[in-house]
């Protein structure tokens, strides 16, 4: 094969089936996806949960990860907020003819180990390459599906006034990891994407404390936006402690030369797990006993305050609403 | 500084007995206004806002860049983008920044003018040497943080013999605009709380007037919570001994005698000018416009840009607000037809503007 992506990688010929034969189902074929059939055939019945997710990360390496992992995680963790067990994914590949054929295959490979850890299969795939500025580098889609195991199933709009409101660890890793990667910035301490999946922790933990009301990946727009989603959907509000929001010091140093605020921050690798007071420090056991949940803490209550709005008590001990951004966080003049 | 020190600047025991001691001594109400947006900002995200005495009323000034960008100085650089051979480099926060007919730098990139949002005026450089046919234009707005970083930046491309880069200048001064406003006999201000950044670069002596010449207080200040109640604490005190200062109480990052070095680059390649402020209008000597010696990278002399004063927003209070004549939420259109999403003055738009300071931290 060429060292470099060519416009007949995806004709649909021989040089197609070239690239399908020696690099996916090298590293990410299984009894289904080998069969090559147009459509993968499932044997699955019951109430599923289904997550769609397009992947266009710039740059498409980064400490701890890249695209390739990325997007196995990101629809594995959708999937599994649904109090689901994610089986299969699918995944379609657009590349920029060009694209070096050594990135592509680390990509896979990525991808096909992200696979294994959580336990799901790629079961149908499409690749197409289009020409030189038509995307950047490579974008990638996965869609993924998984059977739900608990009635009813944790949503956005289960929230209630008294629930704790727990998360998994710190917060705003993935997006300084991102953002700093992108800028060039050589961060004097390490920083790293959390990007991971969390499946095996969620099924653990719904299947334990089916009392949970709600499961919330907060990767776009940070922990802030996703509990402006669920108090909006849930008509409730969350008053958040400043001081018992786990962020590193160096997501903090990162942020405060970036002008950025980590509770803004994407994040790829942990969850918002809000139930009933009562079976917190139970939640808090199981999500501790797993190195994916390590930091778990609980960060705020929801309560009937301001119904649809997060209130922030500050360190100060102050009060003040935590909104949402119009739109991306851009950097500051001065 | 590390943070385990910043941490002691945010202490909530002794933040909680300064405002007990500064409550016990208010006597009237204490009407002071922050300076820079950054200030703005800290007195919201940190919740002392929430925390405050009733009487003590809190004004937000004109020393947020963005919002005292002048409406015709917004047309300018959006006139600019889109230009055949022409790449805008600029801060982030000009992007969202309305002109006229709802345009803004966004908008401006989604119809394809090329636009690069740079953390340093020193990016812009690269890009124009990555672009050699194109002409980079840097929009040069903010105080004098900002002038000796893009001055450098003027100084750097003509060492290295960069010709395809040219800053539009809309550089202001504080000082100025701080006379300006105590002279508005409405303003009513008690006491100012100095930009630390800016008086960084000029010190501490620029400021002198206040007190002399109107009896007023000015402190410099950190953004830390207990540097701001410090300051406020200070004032009332003050007051009530019928004394005023000007005063420095950021020295861990602010020498008396500001940055000379910084000074010199500044005044290098800059001279005052007259400048056009939103909502105050033109105030004379309080703008920085590029020296002839450098005109070579003058964009304002390349396109033949001037600036004059358009009519006022309908129904913007902006210039009132900046004025600390009135609170974001006494503006008609506010939360109204001026959210984030739909900004119609400057104010709105700047994460450090106090209307969007306002609409993102202030409970109802």
């Amino acid at each position: 094969m060429s060292d470099k992506v060519l416009l007949d990688y995806g004709s649909g010929g021989r040089a197609s089936q070239r690239l399908i034969s020696d690099l996916f189902l090298n590293y990410l074929g299984n009894d289904e996806l080998n069969r090559l059939n147009d459509a993968a055939e499932l044997d699955m019945s019951g109430r599923i949960a289904m997550s769609t997710d397009s992947f266009v990360v710039d740059p498409i390496f980064f400490p701890g990860g890249n695209i390739g992992s990325l997007a196995v995680h990101g629809t594995v963790n959708d999937v599994a907020m649904m109090g689901a067990i994610p089986r299969h994914i699918t995944c379609a590949y657009i590349l920029e003819e060009g694209f070096p054929m050594d990135d592509l295959e680390s990509i896979v490979m990525s991808m096909g180990h992200a696979c294994k850890e959580a336990g799901v299969t790629v079961v149908s795939g499409d690749t197409k390459v289009v020409p030189k500025g038509a995307v950047d580098k490579i974008f990638i889609n996965t869609t993924g599906i998984g059977d739900i195991i608990v009635d009813p199933a944790p949503s956005g709009d289960a929230a209630k006034p008294g629930d704790a409101v727990l998360i998994s660890g710190t917060m705003g890793d993935h997006g300084l990891t991102i953002l700093g990667t992108r800028e060039g910035l050589d961060f004097e301490a390490k920083v790293e994407t959390d990007s991971a999946s969390l499946n095996h922790l969620l099924v653990k933990l719904v299947q334990d404390l089916p009392e949970v009301h709600v499961l919330r990946d907060p990767t776009r727009g940070g922990l802030a936006t996703t509990l402006n989603e669920i108090t909006y959907s849930s008509n409730v509000c969350c008053e958040l402690v400043e001081n018992d929001i786990p962020v590193k010091a160096e997501v903090k140093g990162g942020c405060s030369i970036l002008g950025l605020d980590p509770l803004y921050l994407a994040n790829e690798g942990k969850f918002l797990c809000i139930l009933p007071q009562e079976h917190a420090e139970k939640a808090l056991e199981i999500m501790r006993a797993d190195p994916l949940g390590k930091g778990a803490c609980q960060i705020g209550t929801m309560t009937d305050a301001h119904p649809g709005k997060v209130v922030l008590i500050t360190q100060l001990g102050g009060k003040r609403l935590l909104g949402m951004l119009e739109g991306e966080q851009l950097p500051r003049i001065c | 500084m590390s943070f385990e020190l910043l941490e002691k600047f945010r202490d909530p025991k002794l933040s909680r007995k300064i405002l007990d001691k500064m409550e016990s001594g208010l006597t009237k109400d204490l009407r002071f206004m922050e300076v820079c947006g950054t200030h703005t900002v800290a007195i919201f995200q940190s919740g002392l806002r929430s925390l405050l005495p009733k009487q003590i009323v809190h004004l937000s000034g004109p020393g947020c860049p963005v919002c005292v960008t002048h409406d015709s100085e917004v047309n300018a650089f959006l006139d600019l983008a889109g230009k055949d051979n022409v790449i805008m480099a600029t801060f982030g926060d000009l992007m969202r920044v309305p002109g006229s007919n709802s345009r803004n730098l966004k908008k401006a990139q989604a119809d394809g003018a090329r636009i690069k949002v740079v953390y340093s005026p020193m990016d812009s450089l690269k890009i124009a040497k990555e672009n050699p046919g194109d002409l980079v234009v840097f929009i040069g707005v903010g105080f004098e943080t900002t002038a000796p970083a893009i001055a450098g930046t003027m100084k750097m491309a003509r060492e290295q013999g960069i010709t395809n880069f040219r800053v539009l200048c809309f550089h202001k001064t504080i000082p100025t605009a701080l006379e300006a406003l105590l002279m508005d006999v409405h303003s009513n201000i008690d006491g100012f709380l100095l930009p630390g950044h800016v008086s960084a670069i000029i010190g501490l002596e620029p400021y002198n007037f206040i007190a002399e010449k109107f009896g007023k207080s000015a402190i410099v200040t950190g953004f830390e919570p207990l540097d701001i109640l410090q300051s406020l604490y200070q004032m009332v005190d003050w007051r009530n001994k019928g004394e005023a200062h000007v005063v420095n109480n950021y020295k861990r990052i602010v020498n008396d005698k500001g940055n000379a070095t910084a000074r010199g680059i500044l005044y290098e390649v800059f001279e005052q000018t007259d400048a056009l402020w939103r909502g105050i209008g033109n105030i004379p000597g309080s703008g920085l416009e590029i020296r002839q010696e450098w005109e070579l990278f003058d964009a304002k002399k390349e396109f033949g840009i001037t600036i004059e004063e358009g009519e006022a927003l309908p129904g913007c209070k902006c210039g009132d607000i900046l004025k600390g004549i009135k609170q974001p939420d006494e503006c008609p259109l506010f939360k109204k037809a001026c959210t984030p999403a739909n900004p119609v003055g400057p104010c709105m738009v700047s994460t450090e503007g106090s209307c969007a300071a306002y609409y993102k931290y202030k409970l109802d």
